[in-house]
């Protein structure tokens, strides 16, 4: 008898286990992304090891962003086109492409595209550092690693993506310009005066509110999962950081998306 | 007595099911180097980070200054850290950043030095360590010695009082091994920092330390004087300094020095019970010294090497002969008389005329002469050990020579 009730219960014991060890796993990167940002505060300021990170989270993603940015939306010009003659309301395709940019696609796919891109770069040098025992001899040294390694990092993220997003928005619009006027014939007045007319600063807002929540999430559960790589069930050395690397681009991506529609409910 | 520095009182670490240290006590007295010695994988490395931090005991104490490591106050902890410096057994240097940044971080992050301070003093550290040609390449550029004297220089450049070293000589040639160990020698009495070192470079490292602790079996069964060590009658230490000894003699492919009593002990059990007579004879290297400034050590060891083969090879006696000093090898030869001794030994001096070793052509570049001598005595009832080798040293004779003449040519 006891087996049979043991065997109906086992699935919800391993759905508990895995239930408390996901809620003790999302405590502790709130403590450390909290630690973080309290030891971004801490004198002296690390401004030029924060510019560092900027010009490799940042600067260096930008060519990646103009690309990206240029064919998603050309592509929107492309979709949207056929889809709103069939309504014979293709002249507010300069607003379609805008508001779809500027409040979910402009900082979903940045973030996504900073997550390939950085963050798994982040995950990969803070999990090597754990490993080669180089984040133990900063400690020894009396340099707290998370002030050294992860807060410049948040920052850089905090103030990189909102700037990638803005690019991205941009260059977006351009491309469903080159796509909706140029190739399609759409009257480039009525493509630009529909963007004027229809975006508001609550949108604009909105999608910058995205991107510095995303900034914080990427930066976080990178770095959170490189530090940690020596804490990792089954996985030692390169193994350890390898799969570090796969949770950070993973969890975060999927966070990204979470996080992108509870904030989206809250801010329409 | 001086207080103690720091102080380990029963601590015990495990990791899972496996204990590494059990109840382990250590004394660092203030301005020592402290040696601790053990087999690979018995917790010294576990221990040092205790020390320092990196590690927290599952039981027991670590006292600084005789207070509790984990209730110091926070400022407490920042000035024991202050004081504090680790030199890791694999190094861990900053990949990403070169050698002159990664000696000049713990300066750039914990003091207010200006730049040209910081470089002044790093640049001074890395001469003194002979790395001015890799100053600006990344670690991964730099060989694996190189990479050790860059984490000396960086746990010594911000001069802290207490220097934690995880095995600083290994993998560096003797050359360096011995000028690493000189400059942690030479820069503890300059700077007086307290130092704690893990290393398997016995005897050398002992001659730099005032105390000596051996860790075993997860505890540590001896600390002391370099002196008492030698003296302790303490079977793992006996078995350690033993163990050290026969790796030396394994060398030259002979017995140690630890065996010749038992050896003899049994030898003089049968004269006494049978009635039968034993032989001992001593070689001597002559002149080993000269070899060793003139060839090397490799020539000298070569040898002795050659010595040892040969008579392994004629009296077929290889459990009985031993090292008896850097220059002899005392052979006893059981059930052996005299007579028979002396016949063996004749046909080995002409084998060992006709060695490699004993032509001019194998030292083209030096000039120089050597012989090995051998004396035989015979030993008889009531006989003791020191008595019967004085006899032997007091008959040898030439065996084989080699003579330098004007132009190098033998004799």
């Amino acid at each position: 008898m006891a087996q049979v009730t043991n065997s109906i219960f086992a699935p919800f014991n391993r759905l508990g286990k895995v239930s408390i060890a996901f809620i003790g796993e999302l405590g502790a990167i709130a403590i450390f992304f909290i630690h973080a940002i309290a030891l971004i505060f801490s004198l002296p300021l690390q401004v030029s090891k924060t510019m560092q990170q900027v010009f490799f989270i940042g600067a260096k993603s930008i060519l990646i962003i103009l690309l990206v940015g240029l064919f998603t939306g050309m592509v929107l010009g492309l979709q949207g086109y056929y889809t709103l003659v069939k309504f014979g309301s293709e002249g507010v395709l300069g607003a379609a492409v805008a508001l779809s940019l500027i409040r979910e696609l402009g900082p979903v796919m940045t973030a996504l595209m900073i997550i390939a891109r950085a963050g798994s770069s982040m995950a990969a040098e803070i999990g090597i550092m754990r490993i080669s025992e180089q984040i133990d001899a900063l400690d020894t040294m009396d340099i707290n690693p998370i002030r050294f390694l992860v807060s410049p990092r948040i920052v850089a993220c905090i103030i990189s993506f909102p700037l990638l997003t803005a690019i991205f928005d941009v260059i977006g619009i351009i491309g469903g310009y080159l796509s909706g006027v140029c190739l399609l014939g759409i009257n480039s007045g009525i493509y630009l005066n529909r963007i004027e007319t229809s975006v508001v600063m609550q949108d604009v807002s909105g999608g910058f509110i995205k991107a510095f929540v995303f900034g914080i999430i990427v930066a976080t559960i990178c770095c959170y999962q490189g530090y940690f790589t020596h804490m990792r069930p089954g996985g030692f050395g390169a193994k350890g950081v390898s799969l570090a690397t796969t949770s950070a681009v993973v969890l975060s991506s999927v966070l990204v998306l979470v996080v992108d529609y509870v904030l989206t409910s809250f801010l329409l | 007595m001086t207080a103690p520095l720091i102080e380990l009182i029963n601590v015990t670490k495990r990791f899972g099911e496996k204990t590494v240290l059990d109840r382990v006590n250590l004394t660092i007295l203030e301005g020592d180097i402290t040696t601790i010695i053990g087999k690979s994988g018995e917790g010294k490395s576990v221990l040092l980070k205790h020390i320092i931090g990196l590690l927290r005991p599952d039981e027991g104490e670590i006292l600084f200054n005789g207070k509790q490591l984990k209730s110091l106050t926070r400022k407490e902890q920042k000035s024991f850290k202050q004081q504090i410096s680790y030199m890791f057994q694999n190094n861990a240097l900053f990949d990403s950043l070169t050698v002159f940044e990664n000696i000049a971080l713990p300066l750039r992050e914990k003091t207010r030095l200006d730049e040209d301070a910081i470089k002044s003093k790093v640049l001074a550290q890395i001469d003194r360590m002979e790395l001015a040609e890799v100053t600006y390449k990344y670690p991964s550029q730099i060989s694996g010695g190189m990479q050790k004297r860059v984490a000396l220089a960086r746990a010594l450049v911000s001069e802290p009082k207490i220097i934690l070293f995880d095995e600083p000589t290994a993998g560096l040639d003797p050359l360096r091994k011995n000028v690493v160990l000189s400059m942690i020698a030479h820069y503890q009495k300059k700077i007086r920092f307290t130092a704690i070192l893990v290393s398997h470079d016995i005897p050398d490292v002992l001659f730099i330390s005032n105390r000596v602790a051996i860790i075993d079996s997860c505890r540590i069964p001896f600390q002391g004087t370099p002196m008492e060590l030698e003296q302790s009658e303490n079977p793992v230490v006996q078995q350690f300094i033993k163990g050290q000894a026969s790796l030396k003699d394994e060398l030259t492919g002979l017995n140690t020095k630890q065996n010749i009593k038992k050896m003899f002990i049994r030898e003089m059990g049968q004269v006494n019970r049978l009635h039968e007579s034993f032989s001992v004879v001593m070689f001597t290297i002559d002149n080993l010294k000269q070899i060793n400034e003139h060839i090397g050590h490799i020539a000298a060891q070569q040898i002795i090497q050659c010595l040892g083969t040969l008579i392994k090879d004629h009296f077929d006696t290889a459990d009985t002969s031993v090292r008896y000093s850097q220059n002899e090898i005392l052979m006893v030869l059981p059930h052996t008389g005299l007579n028979k001794a002396k016949q063996v030994l004749d046909e080995l001096a002409i084998d060992l005329q006709k060695q490699e070793i004993f032509q001019a052509k194998s030292y083209p570049k030096a000039c120089f002469s050597f012989s090995i001598l051998s004396g035989l005595a015979e030993a008889g009832p009531g006989m003791d050990l020191d008595s019967l080798i004085e006899q032997a040293l007091s008959h040898q004779k030439i065996i084989a020579h080699l003579e330098c003449e004007k132009h190098g040519e033998t004799a």
